[in-house]
């Protein structure tokens, strides 16, 4: 321990580390998805949204050099897409998930062609809390260098949770996602309903996008995503569009993702690629648990297109 | 004639065939307004391998007479054949560099094929005699390069622990682990070089997670060998790392940080390309070089690398720019497994072929390739 190594101590640490740096943006598109689902509704777009999301928050905070202007113009952009898809998606005979994977390569598309001359440029950051204060390791320190946003969505999730069972919004959303008949017989747009639940969803997923470009891997370029936006839509399928079980399986995603790149540097290199795909036998795992022949999937809102 | 029954692809073709007629008959082969086509993988201000490439179409830019035109992110597939096709027939490009590895065979080759009077100049690509003679292939041994670092890296780091991010597992990617670990030997005999492969080329939290896996565990001086290094200079850079660059020089994005870097030097090649062909000189279908013959270079040293280390580099960097040149990989060298890779007594210069199908790691690094 002289050296400042902590040998095999760095995988239980990178996990933890990966978790907390690694998870913040499969929550918040988890959890922005999770709203969309519950009213009835798919939203595939959000990782068109997520890139689209952390491209214009890197814009916005080298413009302005305030990193939260950032934050805020990632989640405008994110209500605005979340309005598009749900106002194709009013159109009659309009299937939500064919207008949402073109939205997903129109949001990264347009991502891409706008955020070119980002690319080179380093935008003002985040700021991170540092939560290792108490301990003289490095490495710990480091691990719990902790991001508002992070916190902001582990607090979400309770949130939510309790507003889905108690308040009026909350039931409203699940009228509309389990009997939009009922909705309409209560005197309620579903429509509407569904417009605000997808722009909420758009919202937080780009959110999550600005924590990409602004805080961890922190900085735009076009492979930043690689994917994270679509596997994070799958969370919701998995944790039971629950925003309870949706923090849960974003924490395990991002403890996941850190696993390869940790074995690897204590000395475990065989089957690197096997670890680098842990995140997704964990989900095809849990999947093939969790599911059976004889019921539909549990908890899954009636009115989505994929149950109905 | 109804005007609103030509569509617009009939108008683009029209077009293109006038183009075409003009590129065939009027433009003489590099003549005083030659215009070179540049095809690249990727986005070309990556801060990594697209822009290297950018930056020698810039220079060739500024040559009066010469136009350049680029197109980005064209996949390895009929896509780069499309767009050679329209280089050719609308901008009437004579010389085209397609940059990226896959662009190779089969499909320059068939361009050069189709189009036997122009020039076709690719990047990596191993040129035979069954391939078209107006096609050539050049590369850098850019290892050279990264053997310097690893000399700058070996005398920095205070650990003697040095981090290798890397995609993935082929040749050259080992080449340059390699030569990075022996040169951080040459300037502390107990220096390690731990690697880590992300599995492609451009994964920036796996790249991430990979520098704050390795500072973790005690690592000091850290490089690179994927498509964007800006992610992992950036990252341990915020860690108190130290680090090499890799493709271009990346020290604006750590000034403190930076200690030098494994450069291409394109800005110095391809006017030379250039110059040759408008002297009516040949350019070799197989065109290979490092340091000596400027297809590659060194980042200018950071401020935190010692009058020593400084020394030490310049002095094999000198080897390097000798007309015997230097080997880095010689005879009786052990992989990691302790295995003798190189038989004792033979030197591997940097143009045996041997080299180019490494599937080792050496003593001093920690890492496997499976």
């Amino acid at each position: 321990m002289a050296d400042g190594s902590i040998g095999l101590w760095t995988v239980p640490l990178a996990v933890l580390g990966g978790a907390i740096r690694v998870s913040t943006p499969f929550l918040f598109v988890s959890l922005g998805e999770c709203i969309t689902e519950r009213s009835g509704r798919i939203n595939l777009g959000l990782e068109g949204t997520l890139v689209m999301g952390a491209m214009s928050a890197y814009g916005i905070s080298y413009l302005t050099g305030s990193p939260w202007l950032g934050v805020l113009a990632a989640g405008i952009t994110g209500a605005l897409l979340g309005a598009l898809h749900a106002g194709i998606c009013s159109l009659p005979r309009v299937n939500d998930i064919a207008v949402g994977i073109a939205l997903m390569l129109f949001g990264t598309g347009l991502a891409f062609y706008l955020g070119k001359p980002l690319i080179e440029p380093t935008a003002p950051r985040l700021p991170a809390i540092d939560f290792g204060w108490w301990s003289d390791v490095p490495q710990v320190r480091a691990a719990l260098r902790v991001n508002v946003l992070f916190l902001i969505g582990v607090a979400l999730a309770p949130i939510l949770y309790w507003a889905f069972r108690t308040t009026r919004w909350g039931l409203l959303i699940r009228t509309a996602g389990e009997s939009s008949d009922a909705a309409r017989a209560m005197g309620h747009s579903v429509l509407l309903i569904r417009l605000r639940a997808t722009m909420v969803g758009g919202f937080l997923a780009g959110i999550g996008g600005s924590f990409l470009s602004l805080f961890y891997p922190g900085s735009w370029n076009e492979g930043l995503s690689s994917g994270q936006g679509i596997t994070a839509v799958a969370l919701v399928i998995f944790a039971r569009w629950d925003p309870l079980l949706c923090l849960w399986a974003s924490l395990a995603f991002g403890g996941a993702a850190a696993l390869g790149p940790a074995l690897q540097s204590v000395g475990v290199t065989s089957g690197y690629h096997l670890f680098n795909a842990a995140p997704y036998i964990l989900t095809l795992a849990i999947m093939i648990i969790t599911c059976s022949p004889k019921r539909t999937l549990t908890g899954a809102p009636a009115e989505l297109s994929i149950t109905r | 004639m109804d005007f609103g029954r030509i569509s617009r692809r009939h108008l683009l073709q029209g077009g293109a065939a006038l183009t075409l007629g003009a590129a065939a008959g009027l433009r003489p082969a590099f003549a005083a307004e030659t215009t070179i086509g540049f095809i690249y993988v990727g986005s070309r201000d990556d801060y990594g391998y697209n822009q290297a490439h950018a930056q020698g179409a810039a220079a060739l830019k500024k040559i009066p007479g010469l136009k350049v035109v680029e197109e980005e992110k064209v996949p390895e597939t009929d896509a780069v054949e499309k767009t050679i096709e329209s280089m050719i027939n609308l901008d009437g490009a004579t010389l085209l560099f397609p940059t990226s590895f896959g662009y190779y065979n089969p499909h320059m080759i068939k361009m050069a094929n189709k189009f036997p009077k122009l020039r076709f100049e690719h990047c990596g690509g191993l040129w035979s005699d069954k391939d078209p003679k107006n096609a050539g292939s050049y590369f850098g041994y850019i290892d050279e390069a990264q053997y310097i670092s690893g000399i700058v890296a070996g005398y920095t780091s205070k650990t003697g622990k040095l981090g290798f991010v890397a995609a993935k597992p082929i040749p050259q990617v080992l080449r340059n682990i390699n030569a990075f670990a022996l040169g951080a030997r040459l300037a502390n005999p107990k220096a390690t070089t731990q690697v880590i492969f992300t599995g492609d080329w451009s994964m920036p939290v796996k790249e991430a997670e990979a520098t704050n896996s390795l500072i973790d565990q005690g690592v000091d001086v850290l490089t690179c060998h994927v498509d964007g290094p800006k992610t992992m200079v950036e990252n341990a850079a915020r860690r108190g790392a130290f680090v090499c660059g890799y493709h271009t020089n990346q020290s604006p994005l750590a000034p403190k940080a930076y200690l030098t870097g494994a450069e291409w030097n394109w800005e110095a090649l391809y006017p030379k390309f250039v110059k040759m062909i408008a002297a009516g000189e040949s350019i070799p279908n197989f065109y290979r070089g490092g340091l000596k013959e400027e297809i590659v270079k060194t980042s200018p040293y950071g401020e935190a690398v010692s009058a020593e280390a400084r020394k030490h580099a310049d002095e094999v960097k000198a080897k390097f720019l000798s007309a015997e040149g230097y080997a880095i990989f010689r005879g009786g060298q052990v992989d990691n497994k302790g295995k003798t890779v190189i038989a004792a007594g033979t030197d591997r210069g940097q143009k045996d072929p041997e080299l180019e199908k490494m599937d080792y790691l050496v003593e001093g690094v920690i890492g496997a390739t499976s």
